[in-house]
């Protein structure tokens, strides 16, 4: 092996620590960019809408509202979630639970009674009692809470899944 | 193959030429407080490599500054050190600059023909404070606060244009929203600008007239 020059081993030296430091360095800041991107946590929670025994009549709408809370960084934002639970039999367990919010671009639909249709107020998108759409733009029916519980105390609580 | 490459740019951009005179000037023997000015370029562009990389979350707002603050040191991944970073080379680069500041006046290198570049030194020194005066208010915890409270009052005790220059830094009488912005837009814009540039002719001068020889006995 050639004798190694002290202007080479210099070099050498000045390029290993140079990558050394700029790695330890370099690869933190990627993650320190990318961070928010990797939080793939999904929130989800059963959600307390009301006593079942308050909801009598079969085959009406009984509109329901709940709020929940996003950490996005250092700010929290509220949301606000509705819908509608219909019983379609005497059974406690024979419900259809829809969510309010509309299929085409996420405003709220209203249940009008005098037609037994959900009305979307932004571009006049219709659904039957079932969700179906009846009526406008809606690519889909109105979404289900398909998974619902009732508590001990007779409190109906539904799956509520984010993102 | 990447001879041929190689050759082709060199032809065009000729940084070897650029290498031998920037990288390869003849240097005087050796001697360490001589690496103190890359020492102070260094942390300069490290100082700007992590202040970019904070403004990725931080905000320059009452409402959220502090947040955003806590948020980088306790949410992100590897924000404690970036900020930590940027945090203690700020204080390093002022030792830094001050100690180069110190050898160039003990071996009296600011003499013919360098008066311009101490000139030019003696400004990267005040732009380096100033960037450590405008970054100190930025977390917008009560130390920032008060500190500021207390260094803008100080400027304001300059004869009669005290008071304007306290409204100026101040954007007004108080400390406010307005106070934290312009803050911020004096240490991410206006202050590197002028850094930068100082630092661009700091440099083509030692480049024009080398560096001093360390002085011997009889000068």
């Amino acid at each position: 092996m050639a004798e190694l020059s002290r202007r080479d081993f210099m070099k050498a030296a000045v390029y290993f620590i140079g990558g050394l430091v700029g790695v330890s360095v370099g690869l933190p800041s990627i993650a320190y960019l990318i961070d928010p991107a990797l939080d793939g946590a999904t929130k989800e929670a059963w959600i307390p809408i009301g006593k079942l025994a308050d909801m009598t009549e079969i085959n009406r709408p009984y509109p329901f509202s709940f709020t929940r809370v996003q950490v996005n960084g250092w700010e929290r934002t509220a949301t606000s979630h509705g819908g509608f639970v219909i019983r379609k039999s005497e059974d406690p367990n024979d419900l259809l639970i829809i969510n309010s919010r509309c299929t085409h671009l996420a405003c709220t639909v209203n249940w009008v009674e005098d037609e037994r249709v959900f009305a979307c107020p932004c571009h006049d998108a219709s659904f039957d009692a079932q969700g179906a759409v009846l009526d406008g733009p809606p690519p889909r029916p109105l979404d289900r809470y398909a998974e619902f519980r009732v508590s001990e105390a007779g409190v109906l609580e539904i799956f509520y899944k984010e993102g | 193959m990447w001879k041929k490459i190689f050759a082709w740019l060199e032809e065009r951009l000729g940084l070897n030429d650029l290498q031998k005179s920037l990288l390869e000037r003849p240097e005087p023997k050796g001697n360490w407080w001589n690496t103190l000015g890359s020492a102070s370029l260094f942390l300069f562009i490290l100082q700007g490599f992590t202040g970019i990389f904070l403004t990725v979350y931080y905000t320059p707002s009452p409402d959220h500054a502090y947040d955003s603050v806590q948020y980088i040191m306790s949410g992100v991944a590897f924000g404690w050190l970036v900020r930590g970073i940027h945090h203690w080379g700020a204080t390093l680069m002022v030792i830094v600059v001050f100690i180069h500041m110190l050898r160039v006046f003990a071996t009296a290198s600011f003499k013919y023909p360098r008066e311009l570049t101490w000139i030019i030194g003696v400004g990267l020194l005040v732009a380096t404070l100033g960037m450590g005066f405008t970054g100190y208010l930025l977390p917008w915890n009560q130390r920032a606060y008060w500190a500021t409270t207390v260094g803008t009052q100080i400027a304001g005790t300059v004869p009669l244009i005290g008071e304007f220059i306290l409204k100026t830094l101040r954007g007004g009488p108080d400390l406010s929203a307005l106070t934290l912005q312009r803050f911020f837009a004096g240490h991410i814009w206006m202050l590197p600008l002028v850094l930068a540039g100082l630092i661009g002719a700091h440099l083509y001068l030692i480049i024009r007239h080398g560096e001093s020889h360390w002085p011997k006995k009889e000068d």
